[in-house]
Protein backbone atom coordinates (compact mmCIF):
# COMPACT_ATOMS: atom_id res chain seq x y z
CA UNK A 1 0.00 0.00 0.00
CA UNK A 2 2.80 2.53 1.01
CA UNK A 3 3.86 1.96 -2.36
CA UNK A 4 1.55 4.00 -4.20
CA UNK A 5 2.33 7.29 -4.31
CA UNK A 6 0.48 10.64 -5.51
CA UNK A 7 3.16 13.12 -6.83
CA UNK A 8 -0.19 15.33 -6.88
CA UNK A 9 -0.60 16.00 -3.03
CA UNK A 10 2.05 17.44 -0.76
CA UNK A 11 4.95 15.26 0.69
CA UNK A 12 3.51 14.10 3.77
CA UNK A 13 0.45 13.14 2.12
CA UNK A 14 2.08 11.06 -0.80
CA UNK A 15 1.86 7.60 0.39
CA UNK A 16 -1.16 5.92 2.27
CA UNK A 17 0.89 5.01 5.06
CA UNK A 18 2.01 8.35 5.49
CA UNK A 19 -1.85 9.81 5.44
CA UNK A 20 -2.86 7.07 8.19
CA UNK A 21 -0.13 8.28 10.46
CA UNK A 22 -1.36 11.84 9.97
CA UNK A 23 -4.89 10.25 10.92
CA UNK A 24 -3.42 8.06 14.12
CA UNK A 25 -1.73 11.50 15.19
CA UNK A 26 -4.91 13.79 14.82
CA UNK A 27 -6.90 10.35 17.11
CA UNK A 28 -4.10 11.17 19.44
CA UNK A 29 -4.36 14.36 19.80
CA UNK A 30 -7.70 13.97 20.37
CA UNK A 31 -6.78 11.79 23.61
CA UNK A 32 -4.91 14.31 24.77
CA UNK A 33 -7.50 16.92 24.67
CA UNK A 34 -9.39 14.72 26.93
CA UNK A 35 -6.23 14.68 29.26
CA UNK A 36 -5.58 18.13 29.65
CA UNK A 37 -9.70 18.48 30.03
CA UNK A 38 -9.40 16.55 33.16
CA UNK A 39 -6.72 18.47 34.48
CA UNK A 40 -8.51 21.64 33.55
CA UNK A 41 -11.24 20.07 35.41
CA UNK A 42 -9.25 18.91 38.66
CA UNK A 43 -8.13 23.13 38.53
CA UNK A 44 -11.76 24.35 38.18
CA UNK A 45 -13.12 22.75 41.02
CA UNK A 46 -9.66 23.51 43.60
CA UNK A 47 -8.61 26.75 42.15
CA UNK A 48 -10.06 28.75 45.31
CA UNK A 49 -8.97 26.23 47.75
CA UNK A 50 -5.97 28.40 49.04
CA UNK A 51 -5.83 26.16 52.43
CA UNK A 52 -4.25 29.83 53.89
CA UNK A 53 -1.48 29.88 51.24
CA UNK A 54 -1.29 32.33 48.60
CA UNK A 55 -3.78 32.95 46.14
CA UNK A 56 -3.42 33.45 42.09
CA UNK A 57 -3.45 37.54 42.60
CA UNK A 58 -0.37 37.07 45.55
CA UNK A 59 1.30 34.67 42.46
CA UNK A 60 0.96 36.01 38.93
CA UNK A 61 2.95 38.58 36.87
CA UNK A 62 0.90 39.96 34.38
CA UNK A 63 4.08 41.19 32.10
CA UNK A 64 5.61 37.36 32.81
CA UNK A 65 2.67 35.39 31.77
CA UNK A 66 2.15 38.05 28.03
CA UNK A 67 5.77 37.53 27.45
CA UNK A 68 5.79 33.79 27.53
CA UNK A 69 1.97 33.92 25.82
CA UNK A 70 3.55 35.90 23.26
CA UNK A 71 6.58 33.58 22.89
CA UNK A 72 4.23 30.72 22.47
CA UNK A 73 2.36 32.11 19.70
CA UNK A 74 5.16 32.79 17.59
CA UNK A 75 6.62 29.90 17.73
CA UNK A 76 3.26 28.54 16.43
CA UNK A 77 3.74 30.92 13.63
CA UNK A 78 7.38 30.23 12.47
CA UNK A 79 6.33 26.47 12.66
CA UNK A 80 3.71 26.95 10.30
CA UNK A 81 5.73 28.63 8.32
CA UNK A 82 8.59 25.85 8.73
CA UNK A 83 5.56 23.41 7.23
CA UNK A 84 5.44 26.37 4.70
CA UNK A 85 8.73 26.18 3.07
CA UNK A 86 8.75 22.58 3.27
CA UNK A 87 6.00 22.15 1.05
CA UNK A 88 8.04 24.29 -1.37
CA UNK A 89 10.25 21.96 -0.96
CA UNK A 90 13.02 24.68 0.65
CA UNK A 91 14.72 22.52 3.18
CA UNK A 92 17.45 25.34 4.51
CA UNK A 93 14.38 27.71 4.84
CA UNK A 94 12.66 24.80 6.88
CA UNK A 95 15.32 24.02 9.28
CA UNK A 96 15.85 27.84 9.56
CA UNK A 97 11.88 28.19 11.27
CA UNK A 98 12.16 24.89 12.82
CA UNK A 99 15.46 26.31 14.54
CA UNK A 100 13.98 29.76 15.65
CA UNK A 101 10.79 27.71 16.61
CA UNK A 102 12.78 25.88 19.23
CA UNK A 103 14.67 29.09 20.00
CA UNK A 104 10.89 30.83 21.07
CA UNK A 105 9.87 27.23 22.86
CA UNK A 106 13.49 27.30 25.03
CA UNK A 107 12.63 30.85 25.52
CA UNK A 108 9.07 29.65 26.67
CA UNK A 109 10.51 27.14 28.93
CA UNK A 110 12.84 29.44 30.45
CA UNK A 111 10.31 31.69 31.50
CA UNK A 112 8.24 29.09 33.22
CA UNK A 113 11.26 27.33 35.07
CA UNK A 114 12.09 31.00 36.28
CA UNK A 115 7.99 31.04 36.96
CA UNK A 116 7.50 27.84 39.22
CA UNK A 117 11.48 28.69 41.23
CA UNK A 118 10.04 32.40 42.10
CA UNK A 119 6.89 30.70 43.10
CA UNK A 120 8.96 28.32 45.51
CA UNK A 121 10.77 30.58 47.12
CA UNK A 122 7.66 32.60 47.70
CA UNK A 123 6.27 29.84 49.69
CA UNK A 124 4.24 28.26 47.00
CA UNK A 125 5.05 24.65 46.22
CA UNK A 126 3.23 21.60 45.56
CA UNK A 127 2.25 20.70 49.33
CA UNK A 128 0.79 24.22 50.01
CA UNK A 129 -2.31 24.11 49.14
CA UNK A 130 -4.85 22.22 46.36
CA UNK A 131 -5.03 25.24 44.13
CA UNK A 132 -0.93 25.13 43.90
CA UNK A 133 -1.10 21.32 43.52
CA UNK A 134 -3.51 21.25 40.52
CA UNK A 135 -2.06 24.68 39.38
CA UNK A 136 2.00 22.72 39.15
CA UNK A 137 0.15 19.48 37.47
CA UNK A 138 -1.83 21.30 34.81
CA UNK A 139 1.29 23.88 34.13
CA UNK A 140 3.73 20.74 34.60
CA UNK A 141 2.40 18.69 32.29
CA UNK A 142 2.16 21.44 29.78
CA UNK A 143 5.33 22.56 29.96
CA UNK A 144 6.61 18.43 29.92
CA UNK A 145 4.87 18.64 26.66
CA UNK A 146 6.96 21.53 25.38
CA UNK A 147 10.35 20.26 26.55
CA UNK A 148 9.05 16.42 24.62
CA UNK A 149 8.78 18.39 21.76
CA UNK A 150 11.99 20.29 21.71
CA UNK A 151 14.19 16.99 22.19
CA UNK A 152 11.65 15.37 19.20
CA UNK A 153 12.73 17.79 17.40
CA UNK A 154 16.24 18.40 17.78
CA UNK A 155 16.25 14.39 16.85
CA UNK A 156 13.97 15.68 13.45
CA UNK A 157 16.50 18.07 12.82
CA UNK A 158 19.16 15.14 12.90
CA UNK A 159 17.43 12.97 10.47
CA UNK A 160 16.65 15.47 8.54
CA UNK A 161 19.97 16.50 7.86
CA UNK A 162 21.01 13.23 7.32
CA UNK A 163 18.42 11.83 4.82
CA UNK A 164 17.11 14.91 3.46
CA UNK A 165 13.44 15.99 2.58
CA UNK A 166 11.59 12.49 1.71
CA UNK A 167 7.84 12.09 2.39
CA UNK A 168 8.77 9.96 5.47
CA UNK A 169 10.95 12.71 7.02
CA UNK A 170 7.96 15.51 5.65
CA UNK A 171 5.56 13.42 7.01
CA UNK A 172 7.28 13.36 10.67
CA UNK A 173 7.82 16.77 10.48
CA UNK A 174 3.96 17.65 10.02
CA UNK A 175 3.10 15.48 12.85
CA UNK A 176 5.23 17.86 14.96
CA UNK A 177 4.07 21.03 13.22
CA UNK A 178 0.31 19.36 14.71
CA UNK A 179 1.76 18.63 18.25
CA UNK A 180 3.44 22.01 18.88
CA UNK A 181 0.01 23.82 17.33
CA UNK A 182 -1.99 21.71 19.55
CA UNK A 183 0.65 22.73 22.88
CA UNK A 184 -0.14 26.25 21.54
CA UNK A 185 -3.58 25.63 21.97
CA UNK A 186 -3.73 24.24 25.54
CA UNK A 187 -1.73 27.23 26.28
CA UNK A 188 -4.18 29.65 24.70
CA UNK A 189 -6.59 27.88 27.56
CA UNK A 190 -4.07 27.98 30.13
CA UNK A 191 -3.49 31.59 29.63
CA UNK A 192 -7.58 32.65 29.86
CA UNK A 193 -8.67 30.22 32.38
CA UNK A 194 -6.01 29.97 35.07
CA UNK A 195 -3.98 33.22 34.62
CA UNK A 196 -6.46 36.12 33.36
CA UNK A 197 -8.88 34.25 35.31
CA UNK A 198 -7.12 34.29 38.78
CA UNK A 199 -6.29 38.16 37.70
CA UNK A 200 -9.70 39.20 37.68
CA UNK A 201 -10.58 37.37 40.89
CA UNK B 1 -3.68 23.04 -1.56
CA UNK B 2 -1.83 24.33 -4.21
CA UNK B 3 -2.37 27.82 -2.72
CA UNK B 4 -0.48 26.69 0.42
CA UNK B 5 2.84 26.07 -1.60
CA UNK B 6 3.42 29.51 -3.54
CA UNK B 7 4.49 32.72 -2.76
CA UNK B 8 3.47 34.45 0.42
CA UNK B 9 2.15 32.58 3.34
CA UNK B 10 -0.30 35.00 3.93
CA UNK B 11 -2.77 33.05 5.48
CA UNK B 12 -0.12 32.09 8.34
CA UNK B 13 0.26 35.81 8.96
CA UNK B 14 -2.96 36.64 9.52
CA UNK B 15 -3.51 33.64 11.64
CA UNK B 16 -0.51 35.44 13.45
CA UNK B 17 -2.10 38.47 13.45
CA UNK B 18 -5.67 37.54 14.69
CA UNK B 19 -4.29 35.59 17.70
CA UNK B 20 -1.66 38.07 18.91
CA UNK B 21 -4.96 40.95 18.48
CA UNK B 22 -7.23 37.95 20.75
CA UNK B 23 -4.56 37.19 23.43
CA UNK B 24 -4.14 41.03 24.06
CA UNK B 25 -7.52 41.09 23.35
CA UNK B 26 -8.39 39.06 26.17
CA UNK B 27 -6.03 40.55 28.68
CA UNK B 28 -7.30 43.84 28.16
CA UNK B 29 -10.67 43.48 28.75
CA UNK B 30 -9.75 41.09 31.95
CA UNK B 31 -7.48 43.59 33.55
CA UNK B 32 -8.44 46.85 32.37
CA UNK B 33 -12.35 46.80 31.75
CA UNK B 34 -14.73 47.16 34.37
CA UNK B 35 -17.13 44.15 33.68
CA UNK B 36 -18.01 42.26 36.10
CA UNK B 37 -16.36 38.21 36.62
CA UNK B 38 -18.87 36.58 34.81
CA UNK B 39 -19.06 38.97 31.44
CA UNK B 40 -15.61 38.75 31.57
CA UNK B 41 -14.80 35.14 31.87
CA UNK B 42 -17.66 34.64 28.84
CA UNK B 43 -15.67 37.00 26.63
CA UNK B 44 -12.40 35.61 27.03
CA UNK B 45 -13.71 32.09 27.00
CA UNK B 46 -15.42 32.87 23.66
CA UNK B 47 -12.14 34.77 22.61
CA UNK B 48 -9.74 31.58 23.37
CA UNK B 49 -12.43 29.21 21.52
CA UNK B 50 -11.96 31.34 18.65
CA UNK B 51 -8.75 31.42 18.65
CA UNK B 52 -8.16 27.38 18.86
CA UNK B 53 -10.05 27.61 15.97
CA UNK B 54 -7.68 29.86 13.96
CA UNK B 55 -4.73 27.21 15.16
CA UNK B 56 -7.17 24.14 13.72
CA UNK B 57 -7.77 25.86 10.43
CA UNK B 58 -5.32 28.28 9.94
CA UNK B 59 -2.21 26.32 11.13
CA UNK B 60 -2.83 22.99 11.42
CA UNK B 61 -4.77 22.60 8.20
CA UNK B 62 -7.70 20.22 9.61
CA UNK B 63 -9.91 20.70 6.84
CA UNK B 64 -7.01 19.70 3.74
CA UNK B 65 -6.23 16.02 3.77
CA UNK B 66 -8.37 13.19 2.47
CA UNK B 67 -9.60 12.59 5.91
CA UNK B 68 -11.08 15.95 6.65
CA UNK B 69 -14.62 14.25 7.93
CA UNK B 70 -13.16 11.83 10.57
CA UNK B 71 -10.58 15.14 11.41
CA UNK B 72 -13.20 16.83 12.08
CA UNK B 73 -15.87 14.45 13.96
CA UNK B 74 -12.78 13.08 15.81
CA UNK B 75 -11.81 16.93 17.75
CA UNK B 76 -15.59 17.87 18.08
CA UNK B 77 -15.71 14.63 19.88
CA UNK B 78 -12.60 15.58 21.55
CA UNK B 79 -14.12 18.76 22.47
CA UNK B 80 -17.37 17.59 23.70
CA UNK B 81 -15.83 15.41 26.12
CA UNK B 82 -13.47 18.11 27.01
CA UNK B 83 -16.52 20.31 28.17
CA UNK B 84 -18.46 17.56 29.40
CA UNK B 85 -15.28 16.27 32.40
CA UNK B 86 -14.78 20.29 32.75
CA UNK B 87 -18.22 21.77 33.25
CA UNK B 88 -19.75 18.38 34.55
CA UNK B 89 -16.68 18.00 37.34
CA UNK B 90 -17.23 21.93 38.27
CA UNK B 91 -20.82 21.64 38.42
CA UNK B 92 -20.73 18.77 40.48
CA UNK B 93 -18.37 19.59 42.73
CA UNK B 94 -19.57 23.25 43.65
CA UNK B 95 -23.05 22.09 44.06
CA UNK B 96 -23.07 18.68 45.52
CA UNK B 97 -21.92 20.22 49.54
CA UNK B 98 -24.77 22.50 49.70
CA UNK B 99 -27.94 20.56 49.03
Amino acid sequence: MSAKVNAALPLEYQTEQNRMNILGFWIFLGAEIVLFATLFGVYGVLSERHAGGPGQSDLFIVKDVLIQTFLLLTSSFTMGISIFEMRRSNKKGMLMWLVFTLLLGGGFLFMEIREFINYVHEGATMQTSAFLSSFFVLLGTHGLHVTIGIGWAILLIIQMLQRGLTPVTARKTFIFGLYWHFLDVVWIFIFTFVYLRGLVM
Amino acid sequence: MDNHSKGFPISHVIGFFMSLVLTFGAAWIALQSSLSMTAVMWIIGTLAVIQAGIQLYMFMHINESNDRIANNINIIYSAFIAVVIVAGSIWVMTSGHSH
